[in-house]
C-alpha cells in the first residue's frame, strides 16, 4: 500500500532524451495507467520505478522514501513482463515461490502464500507444470501470481496482455480489474492500447515522446483531451480532425470547411474570438455525427451532406467512411442504418460535443 | 507428346527420389569407410600376435585371435596409474573450463563495464596465436613455479580458453534479458543470477563444451609429454608413446593399449552425442 511520485523525472540514453521532466503522482490503491503509442517513454517511466533503469535526472518516491538509489529488491515492488519471463527451468510452483525463497521466507509461509495466490487465479492444478507446458493465457497468469504471493506495496505491469488473442484480453482485463479491487494495491501498467487504459485506469497518462501530455480519469481525458495528439489517440474509432476557418456572419460564428460550413453554439464564441478569420481544426468524434433520417437534432445549422465511402459492420453498428471531397471523416451508426456506399447522406453534427484545436500549437481551445 | 497421368508422374518423382537417396548413402557410405578403416586395422592388429602384423597380403582377421596382448599391453606399463591421471586431469580441466568460461561469457555478454568489447576482442584474438607459441613461455613459468611434474602443471593451463567463453558468450546473448531482469526483481543478486538462472539454462552449450574440453584433454599428447618426467605423473596418450620404441615399436601391444585408452572416448561421445553434433551446429551458426 503506498503512493508513488516522480518528481522531474528525467532519463537520457546517450544524447537521446526518452522521459523529460515528468511529474506523477500516483496515489495508494490506485490503478494507473501509462498509455501512449511505442517509442512515448512509458515502459522507461516503469522501469525507472522498478530500479532497472537508472534516472538521469529527477526523483522517485516510494511512500516516503527516496528510491532513486534503492536496488530493485529493497523497492518492495513486483513487476509482471510483457513476455512473462518465467523461468524456463521451473515449474510453476518454483516460479511463483522463488523471490520468497531467494528472501528465505519459512517454508510454511512460502507455501501458504503460493497456494493462495493460486487459489486467487485459479491455477493450482498447473502448479508442477513447466512454462513451456502452459497456454499464453495460463503463463499470464502464473505470471501474475509471481507478483501477487510478494505482498508487494507497489505492481508494474508492462504490456501484461499484448501477447494474448483478443478474446483472452478481454477476459483477463476483467480479471486484473477484479484482481485490483481484491488487492487493494498500487498498480502502475503500461499499454499501448487505449481500451486497456480506458476500461482498468482510475488514473490515465498519456505520453508522446517522453512527456505527459495529459493526467486524469478516463471519462476526464475522453471528454476533454488537452489536444489534439491526446483527443485522437483516445477513442475507437479515433476522433475526427477536419481543418475550417472561423468566420463571423453577423452575431454568430460559423466553421467552414469549404464544402460546407456549421454553426459555432453561442456559449462557444467567448472562446473563439482570438481565434476569427484563422484556420483552427474541427474535432468530433465519430459517435457525435449522425445519419439525418435517424436523427432529431438535425438543423440546418448542423448539418451537411456527405458521400460514403466504405461501410463496416461491426455486428452491433456500423462505421460509415463519409467525404465531404475535400475532408473525410467516419461516423458511428446504428447497424441497421440504410446508407450504402456511394449514396450521398445527410449527417448531423452535434455541435455541444465539438473540440477544436489550435493549428500551431494543436492545443485545445474548445 | 503423351501427357503423363497424375499416377505415372509421382512414380517418376518416387523413382528420381529413390535413386538420389541411392546415390548419396553410396556415396556416404564409401566415406564411413575410410573412416572407419584405421579403427579396425587398429582392431585387427591389437589382436594378432607380433610377426603377423606385416603380413602381405594383410589379414583382416587374424589366425590366431591373441586377446593376451591386452593383458600384456596393461601389465607393461603402470596403465592403472595412467588412466587415474588422465581422468583427474580431463575432469579437472573440464569442470575449470566450464567454470572459468562461463562465467567470463556472462561478464562478456550482460555486465556493463567500460572496455568490455574491447578486451573481449582481445581475449579472441588470443585464439589466433598458436599453442607451439606458448607452449615454451608457460613451460618455463611453470618451472620457476616448480609445478613441473606434477598435476597444477597438467591441469591449470588447460583451465582458462577463449574458445569457450567465446561460445558461451554467444549462447548466454540468446537468454532473454527479461528472465534477468524478473530475477533482479525477485531479489536474485549477480552471482544468484548467474548460477540459478543462467547455468541451469544453458545445459547445452555447457554439455557441448564439456564434451569438446574432455576429448581435448583426454587425448591430450604434447602437453602432458612436456611437463612430465616420472612415469607415475604420466597420462594415458604419453604412456602410449612409450611403446614405441627408438628402434622397435611393439605394433601389437601399442594398439591393444590404444583400444584400452580409446573406450573411454567412446563412452563419453555415444552419452553426449545428441550435444556433440548440436554444438558443431551452434558453432556453425555463431561462429
Amino acid at each position: 500500500m503506498a503512493q508513488v511520485i516522480l518528481k522531474n523525472v528525467t532519463k537520457k540514453f546517450g544524447e537521446v532524451t526518452v522521459v523529460k521532466d515528468v511529474n506523477l503522482q500516483i496515489q495508494d490503491k490506485e490503478f494507473c495507467v501509462l498509455v501512449g503509442p511505442s517509442g512515448c517513454g512509458k515502459t522507461t517511466t516503469l522501469r525507472m520505478i522498478a530500479g532497472l533503469e537508472e534516472i538521469t535526472n529527477g526523483e522517485i518516491w516510494i511512500d516516503d522514501i527516496l528510491v532513486n538509489d534503492i536496488p530493485p529488491k529493497e523497492r518492495d515492488i513486483a513487476m509482471v513482463f510483457q513476455n512473462y519471463a518465467l523461468y524456463p527451468h521451473m515449474n510453476v510452483y518454483d516460479n511463483m515461490s522463488f523471490g520468497l525463497k531467494i528472501k528465505k521466507y519459512p517454508k510454511n509461509e512460502i507455501d501458504r502464500r503460493t497456494q493462495e495466490a493460486a487459489g486467487i487465479l485459479a491455477i493450482q492444478q498447473l502448479l508442477d507444470r513447466k512454462p513451456k507446458e502452459l497456454s499464453g493465457g495460463q503463463k499470464q497468469r502464473v505470471a501474475v501470481g509471481r507478483a501477487i504471493v510478494r505482498k508487494p506495496k507497489v505492481f508494474l505491469f508492462d504490456e501484461p496482455l499484448s501477447n494474448l488473442d483478443a478474446k483472452l484480453r478481454v477476459q483477463m482485463r476483467a480479471e486484473l480489474k477484479k484482481l485490483h479491487e481484491r488487492l487493494q494495491t498500487t498498480i502502475i501498467y503500461v499499454t499501448h492500447d487505449q481500451v486497456e487504459a480506458m476500461t482498468l485506469g482510475d488514473k490515465i497518462v498519456v505520453m508522446k515522446d517522453g512527456v505527459i501530455q495529459q493526467i486524469g480519469d478516463p471519462l476526464t481525458v475522453y471528454d476533454h483531451p488537452a489536444n489534439k495528439f491526446v483527443a485522437g489517440f483516445i477513442g475507437s474509432p479515433p476522433m475526427n480532425f477536419i481543418d475550417v476557418k472561423i468566420i463571423r456572419k453577423n452575431s454568430d460564428i460559423w466553421l467552414d470547411e469549404g464544402k460546407f460550413d456549421v454553426k459555432l453554439p453561442d456559449e462557444m464564441i467567448e472562446q473563439v474570438k482570438e481565434y476569427i478569420n484563422k484556420e483552427v481544426i474541427l474535432g468530433i468524434r465519430p459517435e457525435h455525427i449522425y445519419d439525418k433520417l435517424y436523427s432529431t437534432l438535425g438543423t440546418p445549422e448542423n448539418t451537411l451532406s456527405a458521400t460514403v465511402d466504405v461501410v463496416e459492420l461491426l455486428g452491433s453498428q456500423k462505421i460509415l467512411h463519409l467525404t465531404t471531397g475535400k475532408s473525410n471523416f467516419v461516423c458511428v451508426v446504428d447497424a441497421h442504418n440504410q446508407a450504402e456506399e456511394n449514396q450521398d447522406i445527410e449527417v448531423v453534427f452535434n455541435m455541444d460535443k465539438i473540440h477544436l484545436f489550435d493549428k500551431e500549437t494543436e492545443m485545445t481551445i474548445i | 507428346m503423351k501427357r503423363l497421368t497424375k499416377e505415372e508422374s509421382k512414380r517418376i518423382k518416387q523413382r528420381i527420389e529413390t535413386a538420389k537417396k541411392v546415390v548419396l548413402y553410396t556415396i556416404l557410405t564409401v566415406i564411413a569407410v575410410f573412416m572407419v578403416i584405421p579403427f579396425l586395422w587398429m582392431l585387427s592388429t591389437s589382436l594378432k600376435e607380433p610377426g603377423a602384423v606385416f603380413k602381405y597380403p594383410p589379414e583382416w582377421i587374424p589366425k590366431p585371435i591373441v586377446f593376451k596382448n591386452y593383458v600384456d599391453a596393461w601389465n607393461a606399463v603402470p596403465f592403472g596409474r595412467f588412466f587415474i591421471n588422465s581422468i583427474i586431469v580431463a575432469v579437472c580441466v573440464t569442470f575449470g573450463q566450464v567454470f572459468t568460461s562461463s562465467l567470463a561469457a556472462y561478464a562478456f555478454a550482460r555486465l556493463q563495464f567500460p572496455g568490455r568489447d574491447k578486451l573481449f576482442l582481445c581475449y579472441l584474438a588470443t585464439m589466433m596465436i598458436p599453442g607451439q607459441v606458448t607452449m615454451i613461455p608457460v613451460f618455463i613459468l611453470l618451472k620457476k613455479l616448480g609445478w613441473i611434474d606434477t598435476y597444477y602443471a597438467l591441469i591449470l593451463p588447460g583451465m582458462f580458453t577463449a574458445y569457450g567463453t567465446f561460445m558461451l558468450r554467444q549462447f548466454f546473448l540468446t537468454i532473454p534479458k527479461d528472465l534477468e531482469e524478473a530475477a533482479i526483481i525477485d531479489g536474485l543478486n549477480r552471482w544468484q543470477i548467474y548460477w540459478k538462472i543462467i547455468l541451469p539454462l544453458s545445459k547445452p552449450a555447457l554439455a557441448t563444451l564439456s564434451t569438446f574440453v574432455f576429448l581435448g584433454s583426454w587425448n591430450d599428447f604434447m602437453w602432458p609429454l612436456i611437463v612430465t618426467n616420472s612415469m607415475e605423473m604420466k597420462t594415458l596418450p604419453v604412456g602410449l608413446a612409450s611403446f614405441q620404441g627408438l628402434y622397435t615399436t611393439d605394433w601389437t601391444l601399442l594398439m591393444a593399449a590404444s583400444m584400452i585408452v580409446l573406450a573411454p572416448v567412446l563412452l563419453v561421445y555415444i552419452f553426449n552425442q545428441r550435444f556433440f553434433t548440436r554444438g558443431i551446429v551452434m558453432t556453425g551458426l555463431k561462429g
